[in-house]
């Protein structure tokens, strides 16, 4: 056992409105730059939908991702490396300008320049050519199910479920999906880079790219299933969200999180086994999920935490992590879920799937959705909703969904019971009232404090601050800043 | 000897050559940042799929095929077992085609950026500009000197004359009468061939230094930390 922390993120489904905020605070903070215009590091998209880029989760397209060969070893979908040299002139699976979209502006000049007398219009023109173009595309082009014939008709996930079981879904069911950089515990873009330029932080786990070693070989492009690595049109280097680490290092949250008006993000420290990663990722397709959740280690056992002290995580790291709202919500309440785990990446941010669609048809089919015993029976009634989830959270686990949704149905009727003194419900197999209430106060109530548990990152003891005693190390490209970062394999 | 031709093959490759070493050098220090393919697949990617590798395996080709000419004496070659005639039929038969490809990924790719996708005449610098124009000169005068003296042609051997002259450059001492004798269009080629070096450290040529072979043997997944004191 070799005990790592990383940090990880849980998004309630549930309380997301879709307002888009983070992505807008994200991108005002990090791609508003030259060349990143149709950057999104996060994006909200709609679901059933394709997304951002169009299509993103079709792994037969892209070849994002792990999979197991014929004997059982993992490799990347993208071949081995030899495939991937001998591809490096032209990148078949690499997404172009028009999968994501073509950012525009307007012939603003016009509205000045057109004789009085005139109705004057300003027409889109491509920001990239300057030419007058058609706008038809966006990081949320299909918002709200907008154009669904078309969008939520394409969406990868129904290809199991189905055309019948997607028009039934369509008029029952939408929700919307957060989207950033999974900082996964098994990163297929790290992998793919040629250049050893892509790389994880030992100290937190997040998922950075040097840019002074990129070489522009846009392998970790196609490689990441989620596409979540960008290349910079005008520098020719691939660019990833951060995970704002500046902001973590200091204790603060994301600026996604920080600024999502619903609070639905909860960011907490995890400690894992490095020596189970691989093992996880190779398991059954059935087992994705519990294989994942093995490989964290429980902060509260006194062998992991000797073993993590023994690895060099600090002792207020420790104590994070077992006040880790992730810890709670994956894996002691285990409501919250990883997005496509069959991409065998192990992804560190989490779903709680959304429960409001269904207490919607509920009321739609003439239930109560007040009554537990109704909702428990559109839960269980419509498989379409939790089938498509399953698509999306449990690599097809449509039992393991139900009894998220089971659950967070329960906290509602618990509280009822609770605040009104009506009969107690009969509670899931399994759930106690406490772990209710508990998951009530995280998921209805919890301050910022209880929703942000973030250790100050330990810069102390690195080198840098050796060399603040001489001056800023910023100062020359060459500084001690830039070389104290070194390249390492582990054991 | 012309003061023409000593500028040309007694100076002008010196200082090609230390521009070449000097600038990748200083380039390699100075801007890691900049140091890139510049891959523009992301603007425009039905065309580059088969322009590109077209290009880069013809110019492998080329490459080798230079180096197999003028570097390798003619005296080693037979001494190996490849008599003058052999080689002449090799060379001129491989060569032929891989200049052919190569010309065809250089056609398709000046095509691509230049006249057919107004997104990539966008992101095109004035380094590349340079470089195509290069190469498009070099790459022209070189296939007319192939097809004209040796597949079209009385044949020309130039082991004797360019070989000997590039190889005297690097022992310090020009065999600059030796390429004064050699047909115009060659001298033409070497020149602007020795202007492609120049260009190169200020080019995004310089990401031919970048292939990751160290990629084949590397672990799977990189970590780092920061140094500790």
């Amino acid at each position: 056992m070799r005990v790592m922390a990383a940090m990880a993120m849980v998004l309630n489904l549930d309380k997301c409105i879709g307002c888009s905020t983070c992505s807008v605070t994200c991108k005002q903070t990090w791609t508003n730059r030259d060349g990143t215009d149709y950057v999104w590091f996060n994006n909200v998209e709609t679901k059933p939908g394709v997304g951002y880029p169009g299509g993103w989760e079709d792994q037969a397209q892209w070849r994002g991702g792990w999979e197991l060969d014929g004997s059982g070893r993992l490799r990347l979908r993208s071949g081995n490396r030899l495939r991937r040299l001998v591809r490096i002139f032209a990148n078949p699976e690499m997404p172009s300008i028009d999968d994501y979209y073509e950012p525009a502006t307007y012939d603003y000049d016009a509205l000045l320049s057109a004789p009085a007398g005139t109705q004057p219009v300003a027409r889109p023109l491509s920001a990239h050519t300057g030419q007058p173009m058609e706008i038809s595309g966006g990081p949320n082009w299909d918002d709200d199910l907008g154009g669904s014939q078309q969008y939520a008709a394409a969406d990868p996930n129904f290809r199991e479920l189905g055309s019948a079981v997607r028009l039934e879904f369509e008029n029952t069911f939408m929700f919307h999906l957060p989207r950033l950089c999974e900082h996964c515990l098994n990163p297929a873009c790290v992998a793919a880079c040629p250049s050893g330029a892509m790389y994880k932080r030992e100290s937190d786990g997040i998922v950075l790219v040097d840019e002074n070693r990129c070489r522009g070989w846009r392998m970790c492009v196609s490689a990441c299933p989620y596409k979540k690595v960008f290349l910079n049109r005008l520098s020719g280097k691939a660019e990833k969200c951060t995970f704002c680490f500046p902001r973590i290092e200091e204790g603060t949250p994301t600026v996604c999180s920080e600024t999502c008006v619903g609070r639905i993000r909860y960011i907490g420290v995890m400690l894992y086994d490095l020596d189970a990663v691989e093992d996880a990722a190779k398991a059954d397709r059935a087992n994705l999920v519990e294989a994942q959740r093995a490989v964290f280690l429980d902060p509260f056992d006194p062998a992991v935490v000797a073993q993590a002290e023994a690895d060099g995580v600090a002792r207020d790291w420790i104590k994070s992590a077992q006040a880790s709202p992730v810890w709670a919500l994956a894996m002691k309440h285990k409501v919250a879920l990883p997005l496509h785990p069959e991409f065998r990446t192990l992804p560190m941010v989490w779903y709680i799937p959304p429960l409001s669609p269904l207490l919607g048809a509920t009321t739609a089919m003439g239930g109560n959705a007040e009554d537990p015993d109704d909702v428990f029976h559109t839960i269980s009634s419509l498989r379409v909703p939790v089938d498509y989830l399953a698509q999306l959270f449990t690599a097809g686990d449509s039992a393991m969904v139900e009894q998220v949704l089971g659950k967070l149905a329960a906290i509602r009727t618990h509280m009822r019971a609770v605040t009104t003194g009506a009969d107690e419900p009969s509670l899931p197999e399994g759930v106690s009232g406490s772990d209710l209430e508990e998951l009530y106060q995280l998921l209805g109530v919890a301050k910022f404090s209880s929703r942000f548990v973030i250790p100050k990152g330990h810069r102390e003891e690195t080198a840098e601050v050796a060399s603040w005693v001489s001056g800023c190390p910023l100062e020359t490209p060459d500084g001690p800043l830039t070389r104290s970062e070194r390249g390492r394999k582990l054991p | 000897m012309s003061w023409l031709s000593i500028a040309l093959f007694g100076v002008w490759p010196y200082i090609a050559l230390t521009m070449f070493v000097i600038g990748n050098i200083w380039r390699w220090r100075t801007d890691q940042f900049g140091w890139t393919t510049r891959t523009s697949e992301l603007s425009e990617k039905k065309l580059l799929m088969w322009a590109s590798p077209i290009f880069h395996f013809g110019m492998l080709a080329v490459l080798i095929g230079h180096l197999m000419g003028l570097v390798i004496p003619e005296g080693w070659m037979t001494s190996i077992g490849v008599s003058p005639e052999a080689y002449h039929i090799m060379a001129v038969s491989l060569g032929t085609v891989a200049g052919l490809v190569f010309t065809l990924g250089v056609v398709l790719l000046i095509l691509r950026r230049f006249i057919l996708k107004t997104r990539i005449r966008l992101v095109t610098r004035p380094g590349d500009i340079v470089m195509y124009i290069l190469l498009g000169l070099i790459i022209i005068i070189g296939m007319t000197a192939t097809l004209g003296y040796n597949v079209l042609g009385p044949g020309y051997d130039y082991r004797e004359s360019i070989g000997v002259w590039l190889r005297s450059i690097f022992m310090a001492n020009p065999a600059i009468s030796v390429m004064a004798a050699a047909p115009w269009i060659y001298q033409l080629h070497a020149a602007l061939a020795l202007g492609l070096f120049a260009v190169w450290p200020f080019s995004r040529l310089v990401h031919m230094w970048s292939v990751p072979v160290g990629y084949l043997t590397r672990p799977p997944i990189v970590y780092r930390q920061a140094a500790r004191v």
